[in-house]
């Protein structure tokens, strides 16, 4: 335990936003210093007072959790500027980062925000629909085993497969924004993932058809913040690349065979 | 309108809800699915460890579906149902097969072959696993099944809708919900001809667990106060090592131990220095000392109440409730293979494992018990009728409960990566049962009923919240949760009696009355997540009150449940289900028993033998 001193009361300044079109604010809100505490415990000592350093009695933070250990993809947030899962930032850590000064604690921006720190995702849900994420299998009779695979097969699929839909990736990418319709990461990992797939390949090229359309793959500057932040390590520079190339070999077939 | 096909609606988006969504859709049935959140953050994302299945490699080696099926009684103490238990072990295999052609990453061998790993309660391997979250490659893949679904217009998904209520027409049989959208507020009845509630645990009960916070059990209560029955509610699940936390308790595998670890307290009452200044001959390693034989690996349900004792008696570490987990003197072979669940361990509590000795404290982590369902055995009881429409349907005709708000399969305790198994098998399975219902039972369709019932059960809802946002109390609906939480983690979990049981039970009782008099800070129209968490307090209370009842009237030791009052199990008098009722009108709960039927296999006493040491 490396114990550099602590203070005996932590500070968030958290920006505040009341409903989707609200105008944002900023409040700040002190909880007393325990070891051990996570962004969102803190949060949860917030909601149980919600009163500010100010004294005002103020209303619990909004924000979005489930699983609090780093899997379901939640609770994305930007904390002293950088974006990442709120229920496994530390604040012993994050006290680090900001020496005595205040942790903030503001929504990702490349979402529209519903409340608060909570904002909506869908975008990245359609996406998953829309490039056919999924192997297409008969039904749910007894048909016996899936193909076989080697480990390393098996390896490349797993770490693709771990994408969490946090969002991080989108939140850090120079090309993706509120309001443009450019795919991002996540969901070049999720095409590879399924085009890897045995019976998944089976649609690779429709999925490959609407990775060519406008906000494609061809948009992506390759500047690969979206792997820096990726909490999961999903190798998205892998997924990039394998991308890239499978619509390259997929827009030549296309033009010397004609067929989509 | 009136030429809309009838609809199923599911109520939760984990294994058991999208299993049961992929097999009612595949039946033409379209589905409404309701999840508190995108399904794909469902709680079965947090199952590491894996699922059961017979192989064929374990086959060869002497095991069977067979067996399978008799692990899963002996773990369970036979409080468990057969003939259900029966075809989900038959089922197994083929329902790992489906996962594989769904493309599940599950881990291989050299040939290509899915791997295997031990796990408790078995001699043989015969637990498949994906990496190290097995649960999360199982949702997500059920996930994109469900996702195809809703391209061809088979699914419609209402994520970040709650449920609030099931609506029943004047037969008592359900023909829909009334549900409220988390963001907007809007609170709207849908009609749907059989609805399936698959809705997870309830581990929030007991404030910290293992579990997601949206796991708070509310939804069986709802169903609960409408008249549904809960079976065996005070079976609860404790695994014994966990890191606590000040929000969580995240899993801690047995591996730890499995490969040397040694659980240990300070032998001074309250001593705060830091755990490599306290000498070896000032440390308790209360485990070997009691059970030289076993040591450390003694059986989750000894190890769990061993460590639970130490922490009431004070010699937890610095006086609270953690006990050391050291894995400080393995050596570095050793603990390279525990990278891993170092990592975790390292991510939540910034301590290295290698260096520093984890503290943990057992905690609770799965929900035996659950609403009382029923089902159809064929007439050799090895299995159940397949399509029967009363399948894993509660005492309300067309209201289903699938997965681990389902009380059946698991017994007075479940054995690991048997879990994971019940839920994707209750869907299957049970899927179609729910379709025939509609087919053959339902009578008059819900979109045929008068509009009137469904605008009352809105209304009913509308008053609910506008009650509690109005109110005007001096209670802080997270101070009464805290407490809650306590006193259930007191006296409710590891080990219970008659004494503990009383208190517990008074407690909840003034915290109920203390519930009435609240005041919530946001009283606002839009994402309230403050009055949404103020409501499932509400039935988290009522279903706190059922664990006790249960606990207290069950004067025996079974599974999970251990009384210090009540030593040995009893089969003359509690081989019996807990089924209790609840009339909301006069807030009373009744509790009965039920026998349950042994007819394949005879109970035999439950030795904490080597098998049980795995
Ligand atoms: C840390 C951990 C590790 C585990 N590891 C294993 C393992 O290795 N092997 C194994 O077999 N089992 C394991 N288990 C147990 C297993 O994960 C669970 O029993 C299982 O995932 C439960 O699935 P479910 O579909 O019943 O519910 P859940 O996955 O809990 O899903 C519940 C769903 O219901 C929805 N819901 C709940 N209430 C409402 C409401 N009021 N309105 C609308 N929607 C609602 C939620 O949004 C969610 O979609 C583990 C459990 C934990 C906690
Ligand atoms: S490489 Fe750059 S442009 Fe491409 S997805 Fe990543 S961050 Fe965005
Ligand atoms: S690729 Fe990584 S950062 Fe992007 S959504 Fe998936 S898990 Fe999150
Ligand atoms: S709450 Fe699930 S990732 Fe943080």
């Amino acid at each position: 335990m490396i114990a550099p001193k602590k203070p005996e009361i932590i500070t968030f300044r958290i920006k505040r936003q009341d409903a989707r079109d609200a105008q944002p604010y900023w409040e700040v809100f002190e909880v007393p210093y325990k070891p051990n505490l996570n962004v969102i415990s803190c949060l949860q000592l917030i909601a149980e007072n919600p009163v500010t350093r100010e004294g005002r009695q103020s209303r619990p933070v909004v924000w979005d959790c489930s699983c609090l250990e780093e899997v379901c993809g939640a609770c994305t947030m930007v904390i002293n500027g950088r974006v990442r899962q709120s229920c496994s930032a530390l604040v012993d850590q994050l006290l680090e980062e900001v020496g005595e000064g205040e942790i903030t604690l503001e929504p990702m921006t490349k979402f529209p925000v519903v409340r608060d720190l909570w904002v909506d995702r869908q975008r990245m849900f359609d996406n998953l629909l829309r490039f056919k994420g999924w192997v297409p299998i008969d039904g749910t009779h007894d048909l016996g085993e899936g193909p076989k695979e080697s480990p390393e097969e098996q390896e490349l699929r797993y770490e693709l497969s771990r994408c969490m839909t946090c969002g991080c990736c989108l939140e850090a990418c120079p090309q993706f924004t509120l309001d443009n319709d450019f795919i991002g990461a996540n969901t070049f990992g999720q095409v590879v993932y399924f085009n890897a797939h045995k019976t998944g390949r089976v649609l690779m090229n429709e999925r490959l058809d609407a990775l060519m359309e406008p906000g494609g793959i061809a948009d992506c500057g390759n500047a690969q913040n979206c792997v820096k932040v990726c909490p999961k390590d999903v190798p998205l520079t892998i997924a990039i690349a394998k991308a890239g190339r499978q619509t390259t070999v997929h827009s030549i077939k296309r033009f010397f065979t004609g067929k989509r | 309108m009136a030429a809309e096909k009838p609809r199923a609606l599911v109520v939760g988006g984990g294994l058991a809800g999208l299993a049961a969504t992929i097999r009612i859709a595949e039946t033409g049935t379209p589905v409404d699915l309701f999840s508190m959140v995108p399904v794909k953050r469902s709680h079965s994302v947090c199952a590491q460890g894996g699922i059961n299945a017979c192989n064929k490699v374990a086959r060869q080696q002497g095991y069977s579906e067979w067996m399978h099926f008799d692990e899963t009684l002996y773990g369970g103490d036979f409080l468990n149902h057969q003939p259900p238990v029966y075809d989900m072990a038959h089922w197994a295999p083929r329902i790992i097969d489906l996962l594989d052609r769904m493309g599940v990453p599950f881990n291989r061998t050299h040939e290509g072959e899915r791997d295997l790993r031990m796990f408790g309660g078995s001699l043989f391997k015969r637990t498949h696993f994906a990496g190290a979250t097995t649960g999360q490659q199982l949702l997500y893949a059920l996930d994109e099944q469900v996702r195809r679904w809703e391209a061809e217009g088979l699914v419609r998904k209402f994520e970040f809708w709650e449920f609030l209520a099931p609506v029943l027409d004047d037969g008592g049989m359900c023909k829909g919900i009334i549900a409220q959208d988390m963001r907007t507020m809007e609170i709207r009845a849908f009609r749907g001809d059989a609805t399936v509630l698959a809705t997870g645990g309830n581990g929030l009960v007991y404030g910290k667990s293992t579990n997601s916070v949206i796991c708070n059990g509310a939804a069986a209560i709802r169903a609960y106060a409408q008249g549904a029955w809960l079976g065996n509610p005070e079976f609860i699940q404790v695994h014994p090592t966990a890191i606590p936390g000040e929000d969580k308790c995240r899993l801690m595998s047995e591996s730890a131990r499995g490969e040397g670890g040694r659980v240990w307290v300070p032998r001074k009452k309250g001593d705060s220095r830091a755990p490599g200044d306290i000498p070896e001959g000032e440390r308790s390693y209360f485990l070997e000392e009691k059970y030289p034989a076993y040591g450390n690996l003694v059986p989750r349900d000894i190890a769990t109440r061993e460590i639970f004792w130490k922490c009431l008696e004070g010699y937890g570490v610095a006086g609270g409730r953690m006990v050391y987990l050291d894995c400080t003197h393995l050596p570095d072979a050793t603990k390279n293979k525990l990278a891993g669940i170092f990592e975790i361990y390292e991510k939540f509590t910034g301590d290295d494992p290698r260096k520093v000795a984890m503290k943990i404290f057992p905690a609770v982590h799965y929900t035996m018990g659950g609403l009382y369902t029923v089902y159809t055995p064929r007439s050799d009881y090895k299995g159940m009728e397949p399509g029967a429409p009363n399948n894993m349907m509660t005492n309300i005709p067309g209201l289903y409960a699938f997965g681990e708000v389902n009380y059946q399969y698991h017994g007075g305790t479940r054995l690991g990566a048997n879990a994971l198994l019940s839920c994707i098998f209750d869907g299957l399975f049970c899927g179609l049962s729910v379709a025939n219902h509609i087919r053959d039972k339902a009578g008059k369709r819900a979109q045929e009923l008068s509009a009137g019932l469904y605008e009352q059960g809105v209304r009913r809802q509308e008053d609910a919240v506008r009650q509690l946002i109005d109110a005007k109390g001096e209670n802080n609906p997270y101070t009464i949760a805290r407490e809650m939480g306590e006193v259930m983690t007191d006296r409710v979990t590891v080990v219970r009696d008659e004494e503990g049981l009383k208190l517990a039970l008074n407690t909840i009782g003034s915290l109920r009355q203390r519930y009435q008099s609240m005041r919530i800070s946001d009283t606002g129209t839009w994402t309230n997540q403050n009055l949404a968490f103020a409501r499932a307090l509400g039935d988290m209370l009522i279903y706190a009150e059922a664990i006790v009842i249960g606990a207290t009237e069950r004067r025996e030791s079974r599974g999970s449940h251990f009384r210090s009052d009540h030593l040995e199990r009893n089969d003359d008098k509690y081989l019996k289900t807990t089924i209790m009722k609840y009339d909301a009108a006069n807030d009373r709960h009744t509790l009965e028993y039920e026998d349950v039927p042994t007819p394949l296999v005879k109970p035999r006493p439950r030795t904490y033998g080597k098998v049980e040491a795995a």
